[in-house]
């Protein structure tokens, strides 16, 4: 069974780049444009990753973070948050939320790996 | 020296080889002198003339055209040629020496000139020739019944005399004028 | 990074759709009670813009998107109210953003400092220190000199697996530093029984040998910082030195004993994903859809629109050769040919619906050109418009936006009047111009009005007098004379005002839109205002056509221009010297114009009342043409003339007919010029 990724961002650009990266990964990659299409694009299937930007429309991803979390089906599902750098604040919210841990933007592919790395098998 | 291939089907198949070709336009001015250049020649009214091989598209049978209104004597109208209007010129016509009368025995070349292609009614189709660009002379003032504008040289073959024509002067528009003859200095 | 070149070009797509998007949110924003979806979602463009700039190394565009973000932050938070002044600088902060954008796509830099004045206004507004944009630097994992060993005390508290976080994982990542022993505490692990799969109960601690820097011990550990007790300390340190075989093998036993008392350990606690049993997703009703439109080339989109067109052609074709076969000897073959008429008509129409495209695109111009028009020029205007969805052809779209954007600029450059001025009329300060699209009678109608000055018809008259375009004893009814205005060279600015462009006129705007097949008129209410009314065929690509018969040849004539056909008496046609004949339709005269005269064609019927006349529209002119014969009503596909040959007056394109040939499709407002200013004279004539 390989391994399943989310990518929620409402930019296009970035959902390519991340889904480009973990491809080359292994990863199969569905895509979402902002929290509430991510929990109709999710299903309830089980996940084995989900990268997640903060900034949405329809559903933020803090929001999206806390409904996940209270799911059972992804209480345990690594969950990696795009912030932008020095904004402390915004990854402490994400950590209250219940997000495994953070990626810092502007994107690059290398740090991407390796945090995915961290958190996802 | 100077090539006949004359083979039918050589004809058809240079042809196709040569739309495949590079650069349409071969500056004379550029060519060493033992480049060599193809030429398609035909006839009209019994003399030999040719084309630069290059500008050729297609050659097919004489369709009727729809005429277009307000248009020179020589132009003998448009035709669909795959969905696309392409105007149908007789040589003959913009020679000033006469008017074609076409039967399903006549050939209609087109060629481009310039963005546009276009088709020229002759005779009949000769030869694919090639020669050196050296062996393409220069063409005396009063040899030709055109004027020598139009006339890029002459190549000499077999007793004959081949006319090269300078297509793209020749049916330049802005050189026409209402009547659409050409005007000979001759 | 090269890798993430191929995203560039959409990156570049979406930047220039979120400044559309900012620049309409802008427009629309209330001073006084912003909307607050709106202020999110305009800081979101920002965000977006300059999320995927840093990316690609665009580091101006990220550091002027970082000052936005500040402002549109604040503005969000409700901390910054958006007053005129603050739109006005966002608003031009799109066009700056927009013209750095424009040139990363070429790979060039916008010119220098076109940002600062900008910038500088923006840092103000938000007042204080904005934070660098620049990004911070990249933590780069060092090398220090020596081998270093630290001792790690890493443990976890019970909630740790809350967070999705895996110290298996962890651990992996600990060892990529450098050489570990690993020991595990399992004394808080309780019985099976009492076993909660969602809790950590281990505890570790590491030994690591390690060139790399206490830092990056920390970094292993830090999303887990709060959810653990950390301890990291440097034990010892020495120079690097190869280390000896014997130690090596020692250590990969020690740490191999370690992992597997830690992955057994690991494995009580890892399947807590498996364990709960997938349940429903969480809110069924809240299902949003899924995107359902998606991006095609134009090219292909061309592409398929010019096959579908020579189907058609072929189609017809094969109709019209068998349209002698009889239903009785080939009963499926006819059907089937019908089927096929069927069904190409109905692929035609759907596929052209594809190259549709709201009106919209072109329209969302206006309110920034409006806007800043003007406030440059002092006036108070308002832009009204409506029917912005209303589909048009994509290519007629493009080709619109010239004329339109010229017809407005000159309502509020000419037609709308300064506020006193227009207070001092009784009008009220603010001018209003309205824009609409709709769809009416299988065309589209578009509508410009303004509720200004008007044309002023003595100028205007005067002005021909003067430029000879009319004779100077001329009389012209009102109606005549509105229509001068789409006379060439015809400008009734005084000065050339630099807003209104190298007084490029209304005849030019006239010919814009007869080039696509339309036609345009004026309605004029000196003092009131004016309004002008474009029609526009749905598509260019297609007409209903009319076919006709002058002599041996067809022509053909776009239904759409065809009010009635008729054969007129002997006593109702009027031949005038000098000019064109007349025919008395119902008590109106009406001139009509010889096809075989001005196209030269032999063989045709000459006497009217022998032939027939078809009564056509051009604008709000009539006239007739005479034919020969009518052949038949057909949808055809327009083809290029003038792409090999050279343009004939009156002909605007060409087609093939069902029988392969070539007919020619009439230019009826070029006929119409072409019956040339008699048509003056002829008024007076016929008393």
């Amino acid at each position: 069974m390989s391994k399943i990724a989310l990518t929620v961002d409402d930019s296009k650009t970035i959902r390519e780049m991340v889904s480009f990266t973990l491809k080359n990964e292994g990863f199969e990659v569905i895509e979402a444009e902002d929290g509430q299409h991510a929990i109709s694009v999710l299903g309830g299937r089980e996940v084995n990753l989900i990268i997640t930007d903060l900034n949405m429309p329809n559903m933020d991803g803090l929001e999206l973070i806390r409904n996940l979390r209270s799911n059972p089906s992804y209480k345990f599902t690594p969950i990696l948050m795009l912030t932008t750098e020095g904004d402390a604040t915004k990854k402490q919210q994400g950590k209250d939320a219940g997000a495994t841990g953070w990626i810092v933007k502007p994107f690059n592919p290398e740090k991407l790996i390796q945090v995915v790395n961290k958190v996802a098998a | 020296m100077v090539k006949q291939l004359s083979d039918e089907n050589d004809l058809k198949q240079k042809t196709g080889n040569a739309n495949d070709s590079k650069a349409d336009e071969v500056s004379d001015s550029l060519l060493d002198s033992h480049d060599i250049c193809q030429f398609l020649t035909f006839s009209v009214d019994k003399e030999l003339y040719g084309v630069d091989l290059l500008k050729i598209r297609e050659i097919k049978g004489w369709t009727e055209t729809t005429r277009l209104p307000n248009s020179p004597e020589f132009m003998k109208g448009v035709i669909n040629l795959r969905g696309a209007v392409i105007p149908i010129f007789d040589l003959k016509g913009r020679f000033n020496i006469g008017e074609t009368i076409p039967t399903e025995k006549n050939v209609v070349i087109i060629i481009a000139v310039g963005d546009r292609l276009m088709g020229i009614l002759v005779d009949a189709v000769s030869d694919i020739i090639e020669v050196e660009s050296g062996e393409i002379k220069q063409a005396p003032q009063m040899e030709t019944r055109l004027d020598d504008k139009f006339v890029s040289g002459l190549i000499s073959i077999e007793n004959k005399m081949v006319v090269v024509l300078d297509v793209d002067s020749l049916f330049d528009t802005s050189s026409l004028n209402i009547e659409g003859n050409l005007v000979s200095d001759m | 990074m090269d890798e993430l070149q191929r995203f560039k070009d959409t990156y570049i797509t979406e930047c220039f759709e979120l400044l559309e998007d900012m620049e309409e949110k802008l427009l629309n924003l209330d001073q006084g009670s912003p909307d607050n979806e709106d202020l999110n979602a305009i800081f979101r463009c920002a965000h977006s813009i300059k999320g995927g700039s840093g990316a690609f190394g665009f580091d101006r565009i990220t550091a002027f998107t970082h000052i936005l973000e500040e402002l549109l932050d604040a503005m969000r938070e409700g901390e910054l109210s958006p007053t005129r002044e603050v739109t006005d600088a966002l608003l031009q902060s799109v066009d700056i953003v927009r013209q750095m954008v424009v040139a990363a796509q070429s790979g060039q830099e916008a010119t220098e400092g076109i940002e600062d004045s900008v910038a500088n206004q923006l840092k103000q507004v938000v007042g204080g220190d904005s934070e660098s944009a620049s990004p911070k630097e990249e933590i780069v994992e060092e090398e220090s000199d020596e081998i270093s060993i630290f001792s790690i005390d890493f443990r976890p508290k019970e909630g740790l697996l809350i967070s999705g976080n895996e110290p298996t994982l962890i651990i992996n990542e600990l060892k990529t530093l450098g050489i570990l022993e690993c020991v595990v505490d399992i004394e808080k692990l309780p019985t099976i029984s009492k076993l909660n799969p969602e809790k950590c109960y281990l505890d570790w601690f590491f030994t690591l040998e390690t060139e790399k820097t206490i830092d990056d011990v920390k970094e292993v550990f830090e999303f887990v910082e709060d959810e653990c007790h950390l301890d990291i300390e440097k034990i010892a340190g020495f120079a690097k030195m190869v280390p000896t075989a014997e130690k090596a093998e020692s250590n990969e036993e020690k740490i191999q004993e370690a992992e597997d008392k830690s992955s057994d350990d690991s494995k009580v606690q890892a399947p807590n994903t498996n364990v709960v049993e997938p349940l429903k997703a969480v809110d069924d009703t809240a299902k949003v859809p899924v995107v359902t439109s998606i991006r095609v080339d134009i090219d292909k989109v061309d592409r398929l629109v010019n096959m579908v067109g020579e189907l058609v052609i072929t189609q017809a074709m094969i109709a019209a050769q068998s349209s002698d076969i009889s239903f009785e000897e080939h009963p499926r073959l006819v059907q089937g040919i019908n089927t096929l008429s069927q069904h190409t008509r109905e692929l035609q129409e759907a596929v052209m619906a594809v190259r549709m495209q709201p009106v919209k695109s072109v329209f969302s111009r206006m309110p920034r050109m409006v806007r800043d028009l003007s406030t440059q020029l002092k006036k108070d205007i308002r832009l009204e418009m409506s029917g912005e969805a209303t589909e048009l052809d994509r290519t007629v779209i493009e080709q619109l936006s010239d004329p339109l954007t010229h017809m407005i600029r000159n309502s509020v450059d000419h037609g709308i009047d300064t506020p006193e001025n227009r207070e001092a009329s009784g009008k009220p300060a603010q001018g209003v111009i309205k824009l609409s699209a709709e769809h009416a009678g299988g065309k589209i109608l578009l509508k410009i009005s303004d509720d200004g000055r008007g044309v002023d018809r003595e100028r205007v008259l005067q002005k021909a007098k003067d430029k000879g375009l009319v004779a100077s004893d001329a009389e012209l009814s009102n109606h005549e004379i509105d229509n001068l205005i789409f006379m060439p060279g015809f400008s009734t600015a005084e000065v050339v005002s630099n807003i209104s462009g190298r007084g490029v006129g209304m005849d030019v705007v006239k010919r814009n839109i007869e080039a696509l097949g339309g036609t345009i008129n004026i309605i004029n209410k000196p003092g009131e205002g004016s309004t002008f009314l474009v029609n526009l065929p749905l598509t260019l690509a297609i007409l209903d056509g009319m076919i006709v018969r002058v002599g041996r040849e067809k022509y053909i004539i776009p239904i759409g221009s065809i009010i009635e056909t008729l054969r007129p008496k002997n006593d109702e046609v009027r031949k005038i010297a000098d000019a064109n004949d007349l025919i008395n339709v119902r008590g109106d005269f009406v001139s009509i114009l010889y096809l075989h005269k001005v196209f030269s064609i032999q063989g045709a019927e000459k006497n009217p009342s022998k032939a027939l006349v078809v009564l056509v529209e051009s604008g709000m002119d009539k006239f007739g043409l005479v034919v020969d014969e009518l052949i038949g009503q057909q949808q055809v596909v327009i083809k290029s003339l003038e792409e090999n040959s050279d343009a004939v007056p009156g002909i605007s394109a060409a087609t093939i007919l069902g029988d392969g040939k070539v007919a020619l499709i009439l230019d009826i407002s070029k006929l119409q010029e072409l019956m040339g200013s008699v048509e003056n004279e002829k008024h007076e004539s016929v008393a």
